[in-house]
């Protein structure tokens, strides 16, 4: 039963937020600026689910959670997933596909520049997150994959780049910092030939 | 009501709307005398304002052709982080503020130094209407139908000296009743300014109300600043301290980012913001953008203001 809840989790957290944002649409609560609120909630919920991605590495090496490892790939595509319809909002809705508008605000504009980056770098990574590519790829794989975290830093940019009141930005950033200073582990840069590290006790 | 010369005022006044005009006055009358009964003990708030389920279906228009936004859009997506920095909370957070009394100081390089109640700014001056366009910084618009009167009226009345050049406005300070002072991160009292022909040019006003009712605490009441050719931030709400001077005023957002926010703030396509497109705007009710128009579209009535000013360099 716990284990089929574990298994369930990110799928349910990649979810519910859609479910959210149904309920605000039927409930009327998309206030007079529908277009902005959609905007600020779906890039919310991926800059949210890609922390909670982030977070899997750390919470199983330090918690033992051995089963957030595989929480790992649904969290990150439903992140992917979210960031999409941001951007496809900001693009279609927003600026109603006018290529010179959008051209204009990505020259002035530099949380889209960081936006749009943080997007770019999750494309191959979405696209290279079957098992098949993994094997494919080999260790080329996983060095691919450290792209999350440029991709992550770009997130945190773009946010605090756009927020009047910083602070909420700065908060995702002290964050991401911990999540990703977790991944430091004294010795392994040294010592790159010990591929398989020890288990935990 | 503002006229522009060249329009026939059968062109923007429906008949319908004049005919509603009625209600208004009924309305105004019954604030009149709750305004009266506050007077006497009874506490009486701008909450209580006379509710119509009219208001908000009538069609206005701004003499650019487009209509108001409706009541509900105009009193339920507000910035003012007196409350709250969130938009659509404002209305809640600001429900019961106490409006009542209220005083303005106005003071500085004057000759007729005053502290004005708010019910004598409500007797002294002839409230008119003003439909103007509002242009938010964060890049969404509304058209409102205002009341009030012009700021240079009152201004003439303390007489300014000869060495007063700039208009220092004071919001509320009382962070019991507006919680988001508490936050230290702003140094609060809100201050905004306008130098003195800006301040005293027919379009600035001081307006007490909208859509015929007594302004709503989450529209800046119970007196409010507004200046249609300058982002909405300029037009600074709950005033109680209008101060001449001769030296420029550091608003709120020029001393929180002065590389975001200039003095001047005036509308202008040309002169992007880091975080938003000041080239097109969202109008509240409409989907896409629309191009922002120079000066919010009053560059036929405020531009010679900066006559050889770089505008880049002023924003």
């Amino acid at each position: 039963m716990k284990t089929i809840a574990l298994r369930f989790f990110p799928h349910v957290a990649g979810i519910f937020p859609l479910v959210l944002l149904g309920s605000d649409v039927l409930g009327n609560r998309l206030t007079v600026n529908p277009i902005q609120y959609l905007t600020l909630r779906t890039g919310w919920f991926a800059l949210v689910l890609l922390l909670a991605t982030l977070a899997c590495t750390p919470l199983s090496r330090w918690l033992g959670w051995k089963q957030c490892i595989r929480w790992r790939k649904p969290l990150g595509l439903y992140s992917f997933a979210y960031a999409s319809l941001h951007l496809a909002i900001f693009v279609v809705l927003d600026y109603g596909l006018d290529l010179n508008l959008i051209a204009q605000a990505i020259l002035e504009k530099r949380y889209i520049i960081a936006g749009l980056a943080a997007f770019l770098l999750l494309i191959p990574l979405a696209l290279t997150s079957t098992t098949s590519w993994q094997r494919r790829l080999r260790h080329w794989w996983k060095r691919l994959h450290r792209l999350v975290y440029v991709a992550a830093i770009c997130a945190v940019a773009h946010y605090l780049w756009l927020s009047k009141d910083p602070r909420p930005a700065l908060i995702a950033g002290g964050v991401l910092c911990g999540l990703l200073l977790a991944r430091w582990r004294p010795g392994r840069w040294r010592a790159p030939s010990n591929a398989f590290p020890k288990k935990q006790a | 009501m503002y006229r522009d010369p060249t329009i026939r005022s059968s062109d923007i006044t429906p008949e319908s709307v004049y005919i509603h005009r009625r209600a208004f006055l009924r309305g105004l009358a019954s604030l009149g005398a709750g305004i009266a009964l506050g007077a006497c003990g009874v506490t009486t708030s701008a909450v209580d304002a006379p509710q119509s389920p009219t208001v908000g279906d009538i069609e206005q228009r701004d003499e650019l052709g487009d209509p108001v936004n409706t009541f509900a859009q105009i009193t339920t997506y507000n910035n003012f982080y007196e409350f709250t920095t969130n938009k659509e909370d404002v209305a809640r957070r600001a429900a019961g503020f106490v409006t009542r009394p209220w005083t303005v100081e106005v003071t500085g390089m004057v000759r007729q130094p005053r502290i004005f109640a708010i019910e004598d700014i409500l007797t002294m001056f002839d409230q008119e209407e003003r439909i103007y366009r509002l242009r938010c910084v964060e890049g969404w618009s509304m058209v409102i139908p205002w009341q009030g009167f012009p700021l240079h009226k009152l201004l003439s009345l303390v007489e300014p000296t000869a060495q007063a050049q700039y208009v220092r406005f004071e919001t509320l300070y009382d962070p019991d009743q507006m919680p988001g002072q508490r936050d230290r991160y702003f140094p609060w009292p809100y201050v905004e300014g306008l130098r003195l022909d800006e301040a005293m040019h027919d379009l600035t006003i001081l307006s007490t109300g909208l859509y015929g009712r007594t302004l709503l605490p989450q529209n800046g009441a119970p007196l409010r600043l507004v200046v249609p050719w300058k982002y909405g931030f300029k037009s600074i709400k709950s005033i109680v301290k209008i101060e001449l001077t001769d030296t420029m005023p550091v608003s709120l957002w020029m001393a929180v980012a002065p590389h975001e926010y200039g003095f001047y703030a005036n509308v202008n396509p040309e002169v992007p913001h880091p975080r938003w497109s000041q080239a097109t705007e969202r109008r509240i009710g409409e989907m896409g953008r629309r191009k922002t128009l120079p000066f919010n579209g009053y560059a036929e009535q405020v531009a010679a203001l900066y006559a050889g000013m770089d505008l880049r360099q002023y924003y």
